[in-house]
């Protein structure tokens, strides 16, 4: 196995471009370093990314989106105030990932590469309408995260591409986003169903736009406009959440395993997307939940 | 029978709660555990294990590992022992398989190299031809008449006629007439239950150092609850003397049960003779999962009748366990103990012990209760629901009491079941309201307890401390019991009493710590060895005041005349006879051997809480409460947990823990991931009473707790789930998905 620590996204490009095998990146490596020790993935070439500048750094810009580094760990999000108050959901997401050790690595974009239908923060960056730069042989370009999944373990990158960073979008006002997810326990554990919903409201509290995204329910995370659809226009009355329950259920196409079945899969995903809104909507209010 | 040396009443040391002896090594790492031991030239050991749920072994092909640079030996079965029968005969084809692997994690071969990482890499390259078999993993299935058969000769004369052949031993008891009874039932309730198989799901995998020579002469440092039996076992396995293998019990990282057992220490031992060097090997969780003991997974019918006022007129139950691919499900546990806590005139109760392609089953805690109470406990609570009659009057009314015969048959001698029904009953939980979407739920729980071989001996210093040796490995906090229990009788400090787990050849025979036996056992031997060893002290003042033995009696760790005839001498300290001892007539010790008889039944009542979310079927149990019957705490902050632990361990086991299975036999979730055990935040505090009616049969009347613990929770906290969710749940775990479809289900009759 070669370990490199390169300095640069383009040299960390470069050494994936030209490595044979099996390659991974090492972010905080809860799941690479999980699934070496476990003898599911021996890679024959790791590159650390956490020794480019910059990478552990979370920035507003001038239009008040914000750039987040690949390495930036999810308790270094949850203890960012700023962040916390323009995005809860997404923090909430990122910080229901593992144990307090766990947090103190694991990251977004490794959460995103690694491939699990079930990550918990990639719902809620597709909701938020987030994107990530992506630097390989050609230079930098900027994707959406929700076209970075393709299926259970696999991404859009090519080979000798990396994520360079991750960014959110401004939070306008009146907006709010939340997470939720259904396990059996109370923590430590995968989720059976994820929902993120992200909503703007005008003066009156009607919503404006929304985006709701769901995981663990099909072969990548989803954003299901139709579910949007259905709260658009409403001031969240219990008609306007029947029908995104019932178009969050509708967009679902999950499969039976160890974790739960396809009829509660697709029942859950609906009962998460009315409590997700509800929180969603009550934050876009300017309510602290 | 009771002892004529008793004392129940008036300790000065027992009853209280000194930290525990192993509490700083355990918190400061200085504990060894199993996988602690190294030795100088050590290899690592590895497992080769099926993929497959049932198949052939057509051919191994272990060149190319051998052949890998580090590899030291390889081992298959022909590297043991021959024309074993019995136990043993079960026990070496579980550890290493012969003609067939027998499920998923199945052992095949093992490797020794100079690195874990060596090993690991050349259990790739070993080639495993097989020929694939039909499997069947669930019970009813295995016993089905077109069920693979998985070994035709393993069924004994027990079983009727008629049976598949996976059907291998049968269980019958019970007395009166039970049709008569249901006769004159008002309301009979007949019932079909299902379990699922759940794991012990200690924190310590199975670990082991082992050097056997080509003299047949082995160490063995290993995780066990039994070191004899270990001894015993793993020198049958690979044909040596059994007195020629030592065996260590390392400090131990839980074990419930399924480390009474072995697994890869025989396998470590066969790699060292072959290699010629210590071998080490230690599990991976998965390996735990896939190829120790899990419990039993089972399928019961239970019918009761029951009078308007609540009297049980007749109980029947049929227990099905599917215990692995070999012989041992402990159905007869299941059948004896499930109606235990009734006073029955007419009862019956059939097992049946089925193999299936899985691992072999160990014990877990009360081996068969819980899955039996659970069934019986949900069909009286039925009966209370319909009848409208309070779950604890009916239970009392019912109740076993001192002289009642037995559901299994022989008549209780003093027994506390009613006392901790009554506590129950006191309990402000019992009387506390309920949020709306809760619902509470009762039930008892029995368990035998267990005497065995024992064997303890202790030593003084010359400074007047003591070493106590005993032979039950600590897996509860006994060594602190012990202590308290040396300390009562010679009357020095506590502190001043060092206990330790003696090797295989420092001390005659002990059995396992099972069975709620050590407290009980090892406890009623330390505190014969230290009256044996006053005995000696008396003599020795007796001879230093020149006066007669008997005139000699021993109190607050001094020897003091008997009386004015005796003579007018002052109270002579435990340190001043040690002090002089070798002098006086040599080392002073104590010893005691037997195997007691008197280990006191025991019975427990639970109050739960439970809490269920409508809309996604997850549950929380949101208060809970543990009665029972300890006979004598000795330490009752250890009581105390055996009590908290049994409860938290039932939780998962009613909740969320379960052996999943594909349809290609192999276990889908043999990781913590996905086989939920209760983390932390999944539990409330969990409320402890202890009863005490003394066991006669113990010098200071203690009862086994270590197992009762875990009877009444399946049944408990489904009856609190059943309540709350305004639907019966007939199949554990009751896991969200099981319960949003029960909900679904009923919501779709109207
Ligand atoms: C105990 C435990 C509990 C967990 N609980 C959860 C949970 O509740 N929810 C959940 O969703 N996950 C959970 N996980 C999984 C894991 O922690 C998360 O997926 C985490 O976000 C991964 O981030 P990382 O930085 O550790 O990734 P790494 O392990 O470093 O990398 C993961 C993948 O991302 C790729 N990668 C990393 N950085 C880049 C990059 N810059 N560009 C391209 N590819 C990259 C790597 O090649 C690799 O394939 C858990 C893991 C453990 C061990």
């Amino acid at each position: 196995m070669q370990y490199h620590s390169p300095t640069s996204f383009e040299d960390a490009a470069a050494l994936a471009a030209e490595a044979t095998g099996v390659t991974r990146f090492l972010a905080g490596g809860t799941d690479v370093l999980v699934q070496l020790r476990a003898d599911i993935t021996t890679p024959d070439t790791l590159i650390d990314i956490k020794k480019i500048p910059n990478v552990q750094a979370i920035s507003r810009s001038d239009d008040g989106g914000w750039t987040i580094g690949v390495a930036v760990s999810g308790a270094e999000m949850r203890e960012h105030k700023e962040l916390g108050q323009d995005w809860p959901g997404l923090v909430e997401a990122m910080d229901l990932i593992g144990s307090t050790q766990v947090q103190g690595r694991a990251t977004l974009v490794g959460n995103l590469c690694n491939g699990s239908p079930a990550a918990d923060s990639v719902p809620a960056m597709v909701a938020a309408g987030a994107s990530v730069s992506v630097t390989g042989p050609q230079g930098t370009r900027q994707v959406p995260v929700a076209d970075i999944p393709v299926s259970p373990g696999r991404t859009s990158l090519v080979q000798g591409e990396v994520i360079s960073a991750v960014h959110i979008p401004a939070r306008g006002s009146n907006a709010g986003d939340a997470y939720l997810r259904f396990i059996p326990r109370t923590e430590m554990d995968i989720a059976v169903v994820g929902c993120a919903i992200n909503v703007e409201l005008d003066s009156n509290g009607i919503i404006t736009q929304a985006r709701v995204s769901l995981g663990a329910v099909a072969p990548t995370v989803l954003l299901v406009p139709e579910a949007a659809d259905a709260i658009i226009g409403s001031a969240l009355d219990d008609g306007a959440l029947d029908k995104l329950a019932k178009a969050a259920s509708a967009a679902c196409n999950p499969i039976s395993d160890k974790r739960g079945t396809v009829e509660f899969r697709t029942h859950v995903a609906g009962v998460l997307a009315k409590r997700a809104a509800k929180i969603a909507y009550a934050r876009a209010q300017g309510e602290n939940t | 029978m009771a002892l004529d040396d008793r004392k129940t009443t008036d300790f000065k040391f027992v009853g209280t709660r000194p930290d525990r002896p192993d509490g700083l090594d355990k918190v400061t790492g200085r504990a060894l555990f199993g996988a602690d031991a190294y030795a100088p030239g050590m290899l690592h050991g590895a497992i080769v294990r099926s993929p497959h749920a049932h198949a052939r072994i057509v051919r191994i092909d272990t060149s190319k590992a051998e052949a890998l640079d580090g590899v030291k030996a390889v081992v298959t079965r022909a590297d043991f022992a021959k024309g074993l029968s019995g136990e043993f005969s079960f026990v070496l084809e579980n550890v290493m398989a012969g003609e067939k692997a027998l499920y998923d994690g199945h052992a095949v071969a093992a490797i020794a190299a100079s690195s874990a990482l060596i090993a690991r890499d050349a259990v790739k390259l070993v080639e495993v031809e097989y020929e694939i078999l039909p499997h069947v993993t669930d019970v009813d299935a295995a016993m089905a008449q077109d069920a693979p058969v998985l070994n035709a000769s393993y069924a004994d004369a027990s079983v009727p006629a008629g049976h598949h052949p996976n059907v291998v031993r049968y269980h019958d008891s019970g007395h009166g007439d039970v049709e008569a009874g249901f006769a004159e039932a008002d309301l009979v309730i007949e019932d079909s239950f299902k379990t699922e198989a759940t794991h012990q799901g200690y924190i310590e995998p199975h670990a082991c150092l082992a050097t056997l020579g080509a003299d047949g002469k082995g160490e063995l440092w290993c995780s066990t609850q039994g070191h004899w039996i270990a001894q015993k076992t793993c020198a049958a396995l690979v044909g040596i003397e059994t007195s020629q293998l030592r065996v260590t019990a390392s400090e131990i990282g839980g074990g419930f049960g399924g480390k009474t057992t072995v697994f890869v220490e025989p396998v470590a031992l066969a790699l060292s003779r072959k290699a010629n060097r210590p071998v080490k090997v230690v599990m991976n969780r998965s390996e735990v999962f896939r190829a120790t003991g899990p419990t039993s997974s089972t399928s019961m019918d239970i019918r009761i009748g029951m009078k308007k006022d609540g009297t049980i007129t007749a109980a029947e139950g049929i227990y099905r366990l599917q215990g692995g691919a070999f012989p041992g499900a402990p159905m007869e546990f299941s059948a004896m103990c499930g109606f235990a806590p009734y006073a029955l005139e007419n009862v019956r109760q059939v097992g049946y012990d089925v193999i299936s392609n899985r691992p072999k089953q160990a014990a877990y805690r009360a081996p068969g209760a819980p899955m039996a109470s659970f069934a019986v406990e949900s069909v009286i609570d039925e009966l209370c629901n319909k009848l409208g009659l309070d779950p604890i009057d009916t239970r009392l009314k019912n109740a076993s009491r001192e002289g009642t015969k037995a559901s299994y048959g022989p008549r209780f001698a003093r027994i506390g079941l009613v006392e901790t029904l009554e506590a129950a009953k006191a309990h402000p939980h019992y009387s506390a309201p309920l949020e709306p979407g809760q619902g509470r739920g009762v039930s008892c729980g029995f368990w035998f307890n267990h005497g065995g071989e024992t064997s303890v001996s202790m030593s003084l210093s010359e400074d007047g401390t003591c070493q106590l040796a005993v032979g039950t490995p600590d897996i509860g906090g006994s060594r602190a019991s012990m202590a308290l229990m040396a300390a009562e009788v010679l009357g020095i400090p506590y502190e001043n009493i060092r206990v330790t787990i003696a090797d295989t050849a420092t001390l005659g025979y002990n059995d396992v710590s099972h069975g709620s036996r050590v407290t009980y056992a090892s406890g009623l031997a330390t505190i014969k060895a230290a009256q044996d060893a006053v005995a000696k002290l008396s003599k020795r003042a007796a001879a230093k005041w020149g006066i007669p033995e008997d005139a000699v009696y021993w109190e607050d760790g001094c020897a003091k005349p008997s009386g004015a005839n005796a003579g007018n001498f002052d109270p002579l300290p435990l340190a001043d006879i040690t002090q002089n001892m070798g002098a006086t007539g040599g080392p002073i010790s104590g010893h005691f051997e037997a195997t007691p008889e008197g280990a006191g039944v025991s019975f427990g009542t639970h109050i739960v809480d439970a809490e269920v979310d409508p809309e996604t079927g997850k549950t929380a149990v949101v208060r809970y409460t543990v009665i029972q019957d300890a006979g004598k705490a000795i330490h009752p902050t250890y009581v105390e947990g055996q009590f908290q632990g049994g409860a938290a361990q039932g939780i998962g086991w009613a909740l969320n823990e379960e052996y999943v299975y594909g349809e290609d036999g192999r276990l889908q979730n043999s990781i913590f991931l996905d086989y939920r055990v209760p983390v932390a935040s999944d539990l409330p505090m969990i409320d402890t009473v202890i009863v005490e009616v003394p066991n006669p049969g113990h010098p200071y009347g203690v009862r086994g707790v270590g197992e009762t613990g875990i009877v009444p929770p399946l049944a408990a906290i489904a009856n609190a789930v059943s309540a709350a969710a305004g639907v019966r749940l007939r199949h554990l775990p009751m896991s969200p998905p099981r319960i949003l479809a029960a909900l679904k289900a009923k919501a779709h009759e109207g």
